[in-house]
C-alpha cells in the first residue's frame, strides 16, 4: 500500500502543507489546521459542491479565482487562499443568500445553540441582510415518518439528507422536489421516510430542518451532558455519545469510528434508549411467595436466595443460568466465575437456542469488519443483515458497490443485500450444507443452478486468505446444525479464510469469550484448556460439559433444575419453544430474574433482582469482530438497581464465598492474567486516547504512533460537545481501523495460545445431521426471520419505536403462491396441525425458495414461536379472505 | 385510468429497451404517462418507478424539475402565451391579458370545463410570428385578440383536432425501435468535409509560410 504514503505539496494561506492525492482541498486544509466553512460537505458523503460556503481562492492559469474547496482535489504546487477579502466577500454573499429564506426562528428551534448555520453566520456572515422581501412559507413542521419531522422553511438545500438516503442507505425515499426558489426536500405523497437509518439524516442536518420525534423540545444543547460509549442495540458495537439532561437520557449521536460505524447508527440503536427512561423499570428487589409479591431490601433478597442455593450446591448440575448476552464483559467474567468456580455448574448459556455452536467462534480465525469489507469474497450464511446488524449492512453495501467486494449469499429468502450480491443462492432449509459442499467440491460437472455456478467460480478464483464467512443464523426455526455444518465445511475447505460473527445480541460475542456458554472458560478455552493462572484463581472448574439453553429448559421441565438464574433473558419469548419454557419455569423451585425491565418470564421468578441499565454503569462490551470498547456511565442507576457483576459478588457472599472483586479494576486485574485473549488489557488502557475505537483482542500489535492532530470539523455531526470526534480521526484514511495500540503490550505467547485452538477440522467437532423428513405436497417448511423492529422488550418500552413493528405477515415464493392459488394481500391462517396463527397478510416474493414459508418473528407477544417449534416441522396455510 | 393500460405498458417496456440503463427511460416514460392521462398521476409515477427501478420520490423529483411534466391535472389544451422580448415588443403582454379575460383564468389556472390551462411562456423560438402562442407545443402566430378568440373556438369545437392532439401527446409517431440513422451517409459526408477542411488548412498554412517569414 505504497500509494497511501504518496503525498502532494500545496500552499494554503502561505503555508506549505502535504496532502494525499485525490483528497479535496477542504479535507487537506482541515488536517493542516485551517478550517474552511461548509454545509454540504460531509466527510462520509460524496461531495456535491452545492452550498458554496467553502469558496476559496485557487490560483490557476489566469490568476486566482473562487473555487469550492469541497469539490476540487488537491494538486502538486496548488496555491490556495482561504482568508482573502475576496473569499470573505464570497462567504458573506453565500450566507446572506442562504438566510434569504431561512426563518431565523432560532429561539424555538431545537438546533439553536449547536447549529452550524447559526455558528457560521456568527463567524463568517455579513451581520446584516439586504433582503426585505417576504420569506417563503410552508406549513411547519410536517412528519415525514414516525420518527422524523421536516421543517422546509429552515432547510438550506445542502443535499446531505438526500445523499445519505440514496448513497449510504440505498433508499431514496426523500428527494428534492421542484426547482429554483420553490425547491424542497420531501417524500413521495403517502410514502413516508420509513428507513431503518432515518435518524442519521437528523444527525447530519446542518440546520434545524430535520428533527427527531424522541428529542423534539426535550433539551437545549447548553444543558446537555455527554459521555462516550458503545451502542448495545446489537453486536456491531457502534461508537456513540450518550447525552442526558436532568438525569434522563435524551439523545444518542453516532461517533465517527473508522473501524466500525463511520458515524452512522440505526434507528433502533439511536432511539432505543427510551427503554432506559421507561416507567416500567425494575428498581427494587422483589420476593414472591406463591402469588404474593413483596418488595424487599437487597439483604432480605439475598437471605431468601441463600437457602435454596446452599441446598442446590450439593448437586451443582441442578443450578443453571440462562442469559447474559446483554451483560458487560466484566459482569460476564464475574458471573462465569460464580457459576463455574463457586457453583461448579457448566450449565450456563448466554445464547437462547437462537445462535450458533460457540465452537464455531472459539475455534476459527476471526475476521474484523475491516477484513470483511476489504475481502475479495464475503460469503453470507446469516439472516438478513439489515434486519439483524444494520450498520454492518451499510458497511457491506458500500464495499460491494464501491470497493469491489464480491458477496456470495446463501439464503432462504431474498435479503437487503441480494441486489448487491455477486451471487445469491436460494436454498431450502436443510440443504445448506449440501449446497456449500457443491460450491467447494472440485467436481468436473457444471452445477445446474446458474447462481451456484457463478458462486463456485467466484470462490474458486479467490485467494483463500481473503475469503470471509459471515456466520449468523439463517433460520430461527428448527435445528441450526445443517447451517453450522455448512459454515464448518466452507472454512475447512478454504484454509486461511476467516469468520466474522453474525451473532446479534448485544454482547453475546463477549459472553462466548468469557466462557459464558457450555463447555468453555474465559479466553475461548475449553473446560480442559484453562490456563495455570485460571486454575490458580478459580480453584476448580467443571469437568462435565453443561447444558445449553434448550437442554436446561428440558431438564427443568423434568424437575432436574432446582435454581435457575435468568440474567437479562426471557426464554418464554426468545427460546425456541415457549410452551416448554413455561413448563420449565413453573417447575423450577427457585427462579431468580436479574433484569432491568419486566418480561414474560419474570412472572415466574420467585426473586427479582433489579439490574442497572447500560448508561447507568461503567464497563466494556465486545462486538462481532472481538473489539472491546467502553460503555460510558451517564446516569445514576435507577432505584436500588446494581450492575450485574456486583449482584454476582453479593450472591457469592450470601453463600459464604468470596469472589475477590471490589471494583471493576479488580475484575480486569484477574481477567487480564487468566485469559490469554485479554492479556495485557485494563480499564485504563481501554480508556486511553489511542484506544478510543476499542481494542481488538487478542492484541496482536502494540507499536504504533497515533497522529496527535484530530479533526476540527464541528459541522459533520452537529451537537457533539467535544469536536474531537466529530470527523473521522485524521490518522485514518487507509479505510481500515487500527489494530495496534499505544500503551498496550502485545503478548506473543498469549496470541499463540488463542491461535493454537483454531481447528483445521471444524466439521469433526459438530454432530452428524439428522434425517430431514421429505416435504409432503401442500406442506411448507418454516423459515423464521428476524426483523429489526420485532416487538422485543427494549422496543416495547421505547415509546417512539413501539409502533414501528410491522404487522404480522407470511411470505411465500411465486410458484408456491401459484400452486396454492392465493394472491398477495390475502389474509391467511398458518397451522401446524395443533395450533394456529390467524390474521396474517400473505406476501409473495420471488426470492423465496419453493415449498418454504417465511414468517417474521415477533418479540414479547411470542405468538409465532408457539406455532413454529421443534425440528422437521411442516406447516399449512389456510385462506381467510382475499 | 392511472397506471398504464396494457397497450401503453407495452410501449413503455419498448422504450426502456432503447436505453442501456433502465433509469434513463424515466423522462420518456413520464411523457408516455402524460400522453395517457394528460398529466402525471401518482399511480403513474409509482408504476414508472417500478418499471425503471428507482423510488417514487426520485420520479417525482425528476418530474417536478421539468416544466413540460405536470404532476397536477392540466386542461386538454395547454395554452402558452409568450411574453419574452420579441413577443413583448409586438404586444405579447396585451395578448396575455386578453387571454386571461377570454379564458377567465390567470396564468397557471385551468378553465372550469377542463379544456384550457393558461401559461405565460419564456421565448418559444417563434419570434418571426410574434406575438406567438403555443398550444400543446404546437405554434400559432402572430395572434391578436380576435384571432386568439377564434383559435380558442376552433380548439373547443374540435376543428383543430387533426393538428393539435390533447395535452401530453408529444408525437403521433409511435416508435418501437431507435430512429433509423443514415450512418453511412453521415460518415461519408463528414469524411469529405474533413478532407476539404484539411485541404483548406494546408493551403492556408502554405500561404502563411510563404509570406510569414517577413514578420
Amino acid at each position: 500500500m505504497n500509494d497511501s504514503d504518496a503525498t502532494v505539496k500545496l500552499v494554503v494561506d502561505g503555508h506549505e502543507i502535504q496532502a494525499k492525492p485525490g483528497e479535496m482541498i477542504i479535507a487537506a486544509a482541515e488536517k493542516a489546521g485551517v478550517l474552511i466553512p461548509r454545509f454540504c460537505y460531509h466527510p462520509r458523503l460524496e461531495p456535491v459542491g452545492v452550498c458554496r460556503m467553502c469558496l476559496v481562492e485557487v490560483k490557476g492559469p489566469r490568476g486566482f479565482s473562487l473555487q469550492p474547496a469541497c469539490y476540487l482535489p488537491v494538486a502538486e504546487g496548488m496555491e490556495v487562499v482561504t482568508n482573502s477579502d475576496k473569499a470573505k466577500k464570497a462567504q458573506d454573499g453565500v450566507l446572506e443568500y442562504l438566510l434569504a429564506n431561512h426563518p431565523l426562528d432560532c429561539p424555538v428551534c431545537d438546533k439553536g445553540g449547536e447549529c452550524p448555520l447559526q455558528d457560521q453566520t456568527f463567524v463568517y456572515g455579513p451581520g446584516e441582510s439586504r433582503f426585505v422581501e417576504e420569506k417563503r412559507h410552508y406549513p411547519k413542521p410536517i412528519p415525514i415518518s414516525k420518527l422524523v419531522y421536516l421543517d422546509r422553511e429552515r432547510c438550506i438545500q445542502c443535499d446531505r439528507c438526500t445523499r445519505f438516503a440514496d448513497d449510504v442507505a440505498g433508499e431514496a425515499l426523500i428527494n428534492f422536489i421542484g426547482r429554483g426558489g420553490s425547491i424542497q426536500v420531501n417524500t413521495f405523497p403517502d410514502k413516508p421516510f420509513s428507513s431503518y437509518f432515518s435518524g442519521n439524516t437528523v444527525q447530519i442536518c446542518p440546520v434545524g430542518a430535520l428533527t427527531a420525534t424522541p428529542y423534539r423540545f426535550k433539551a437545549r444543547p447548553w444543558d446537555l451532558e455527554q459521555v462516550e460509549s458503545t451502542c448495545v442495540g446489537c453486536s456491531v458495537g457502534c461508537q456513540i455519545v450518550v447525552q442526558s439532561s436532568e438525569n434522563e437520557l435524551v439523545r444518542y449521536l453516532g461517533l465517527d469510528s473508522e473501524a466500525v460505524n463511520h458515524s452512522w447508527l440505526c434507528d433502533k440503536g439511536r432511539f432505543g434508549f427510551e427503554s432506559v427512561n421507561s416507567s416500567d423499570r425494575l428498581g427494587t428487589p422483589t420476593i414472591r411467595n406463591g402469588t404474593a409479591a413483596k418488595e424487599a431490601s437487597w439483604t432480605e433478597a439475598m437471605a431468601k436466595l441463600a437457602e435454596p442455593l446452599n441446598r442446590a450446591r450439593k448437586r451443582p448440575e441442578s443450578i443453571a443460568i440462562i442469559g447474559g448476552a446483554h451483560l458487560a464483559n466484566e459482569d460476564l467474567y464475574v458471573w462465569s466465575k460464580l457459576a463455574k468456580s463457586i457453583f461448579g455448574t457448566d450449565s450456563v448459556d448466554a445464547q437462547l437456542g437462537d445462535g450458533l455452536d460457540p465452537r464455531l467462534l472459539t475455534r476459527t480465525n476471526r475476521a474484523t469488519i475491516a477484513d470483511a469489507v476489504g475481502a475479495e469474497v464475503l460469503v453470507l450464511l446469516s439472516g438478513d443483515i439489515r434486519e439483524e446488524l444494520p450498520v454492518l449492512f451499510l458497511r457491506l453495501r458500500e464495499a460491494a458497490i464501491s470497493s469491489g467486494l464480491k458477496i456470495v449469499e446463501l439464503t432462504h429468502a431474498a435479503t437487503s443485500l441480494t441486489p448487491n450480491a455477486a451471487a445469491s443462492i436460494v436454498v431450502s432449509p436443510g440443504q445448506v450444507e449440501a449446497t456449500v459442499r457443491s460450491l467447494v467440491e472440485q467436481s468436473g460437472q457444471e452445477p445446474s443452478d446458474p447462481s451456484i455456478a457463478v458462486a463456485k467460480a467466484i470462490i474458486a478464483g479467490a485467494d483463500p486468505n481473503r475469503i470471509v464467512v459471515l456466520a449468523g443464523r439463517m433460520n430461527q426455526a428448527g435445528s441450526s446444525l445443517d447451517q453450522e455444518r455448512a459454515i464448518a465445511t466452507l472454512i475447512d475447505a478454504k484454509p486461511g479464510s476467516k469468520l466474522l460473527s453474525g451473532l446479534r445480541r448485544a454482547n453475546v460475542n463477549g459472553a462466548i469469550d468469557m466462557g459464558f456458554v457450555p463447555g468453555h472458560l474465559p479466553g475461548r478455552c475449553a473446560l480442559t484448556e484453562g490456563s495455570k493462572e485460571l486454575i490458580d484463581a478459580w480453584k476448580q472448574v467443571p469437568t462435565q460439559i453443561g447444558r445449553s439453553t434448550p437442554e436446561i429448559l428440558a431438564a427443568a421441565a423434568n424437575g432436574e433444575i432446582d435454581v435457575l438464574f435468568l440474567i437479562g433473558a426471557d426464554p418464554i419469548s426468545d427460546a425456541p419453544d415457549p410452551e416448554l419454557s413455561e413448563r420449565a419455569l413453573a417447575k423450577v423451585g427457585t427462579v431468580v430474574s436479574v433484569e432491568t425491565l419486566p418480561n414474560a418470564s419474570t412472572r415466574f421468578a420467585s426473586i427479582i433482582l433489579p439490574a442497572a441499565a447500560f448508561t447507568e454503569r461503567m464497563g466494556s462490551t465486545t462486538n462481532v469482530e472481538s473489539r472491546i470498547s467502553l460503555l460510558g456511565q451517564k446516569l445514576v442507576s435507577f432505584g436500588l438497581s446494581r450492575p450485574e457483576w456486583m449482584i454476582a459478588v453479593e450472591i457469592a457472599a450470601a453463600i459464604g464465598e468470596d469472589l475477590g472483586f471490589e471494583s471493576m479494576h479488580d475484575v480486569w486485574r484477574e481477567l487480564s492474567v487468566v485469559s490469554p485473549l485479554h492479556r495485557g488489557l485494563s480499564l485504563q488502557a481501554l480508556g486511553s486516547p489511542g484506544t478510543r475505537e476499542g481494542v481488538l483482542v487478542p492484541v496482536r500489535r502494540s507499536r504504533v504512533s497515533i497522529a496527535s492532530n484530530r479533526s476540527l470539523d464541528p459541522v459533520a455531526t452537529p451537537g457533539i460537545i467535544s469536536v474531537e470526534h466529530s470527523g473521522p480521526p485524521s490518522s485514518s484514511g487507509t479505510g481500515r481501523g487500527s489494530d495496534a495500540y499505544p500503551g498496550i503490550e502485545a503478548n506473543a505467547s498469549a496470541v499463540e495460545s488463542v491461535d493454537s485452538r483454531i481447528s483445521g477440522d471444524l466439521l469433526d467437532l459438530l454432530a452428524t445431521p439428522n434425517e430431514v423428513a421429505p416435504i409432503g405436497s401442500g406442506d411448507l417448511v418454516p423459515v423464521l426471520r428476524r426483523r429489526l423492529f420485532d416487538g422485543g422488550t427494549m422496543l416495547v418500552r421505547s415509546k417512539n419505536l413501539t409502533e414501528l413493528a410491522p404487522a404480522p405477515r407470511v411470505t411465500v415464493g411465486g410458484s408456491t403462491a401459484a400452486s396454492m392459488g392465493f394472491a398477495a394481500g390475502s389474509k391467511v391462517t398458518l397451522s401446524n396441525g395443533t395450533s394456529e396463527l390467524p390474521d396474517l397478510e400473505l406476501v409473495v416474493d420471488r426470492g423465496v425458495a419453493d415449498g418454504v414459508v417465511v414468517v417474521d418473528l415477533d418479540g414479547e407477544s411470542g405468538l409465532t414461536r408457539r406455532v413454529i417449534q421443534g425440528e422437521n416441522l411442516r406447516l399449512t396455510i389456510k385462506l381467510e379472505s382475499v | 385510468m392511472a397506471r398504464f393500460t396494457p397497450d401503453m405498458e407495452t410501449r413503455a417496456l419498448a422504450v426502456i429497451e432503447l436505453y442501456p440503463e433502465r433509469r434513463s427511460a424515466t423522462i420518456p416514460l413520464c411523457h408516455l404517462a402524460q400522453e395517457q392521462d394528460g398529466y402525471l398521476t401518482r399511480e403513474a409515477m409509482e408504476q414508472i418507478s417500478e418499471l425503471v427501478g428507482i423510488t417514487p420520490a426520485e420520479v417525482l423529483g425528476t418530474a417536478s424539475f421539468y416544466d413540460m411534466l405536470h404532476t397536477e391535472p392540466v386542461g386538454k389544451y395547454l395554452v402558452g402565451v409568450c411574453t419574452n422580448i420579441a413577443c413583448l415588443l409586438k404586444g405579447g403582454e396585451e395578448l396575455l391579458e386578453h387571454a386571461e379575460q377570454a379564458l377567465g383564468v390567470a396564468p397557471g389556472g385551468t378553465t372550469d370545463d377542463g379544456m384550457f390551462t393558461l401559461e405565460e411562456m419564456e421565448c418559444i423560438a417563434h419570434c418571426d410570428k410574434a406575438p406567438a402562442v403555443q398550444v400543446n407545443y404546437r405554434f400559432f402566430g402572430p395572434l391578436g385578440d380576435e384571432s386568439f378568440d377564434s383559435l380558442v373556438e376552433e380548439l373547443r369545437g374540435g376543428a383543430l383536432d387533426a393538428v393539435v392532439p390533447p395535452h401530453g401527446t408529444l408525437s403521433r409517431v409511435h416508435r418501437t425501435s431507435g430512429i433509423a440513422v443514415p450512418l453511412a451517409e453521415i460518415i461519408e459526408a463528414r469524411r469529405s468535409g474533413d478532407l476539404l477542411e484539411a485541404e483548406r488548412a494546408r493551403a492556408k498554412a502554405e500561404a502563411e509560410g510563404a509570406g510569414g517569414n517577413q514578420l
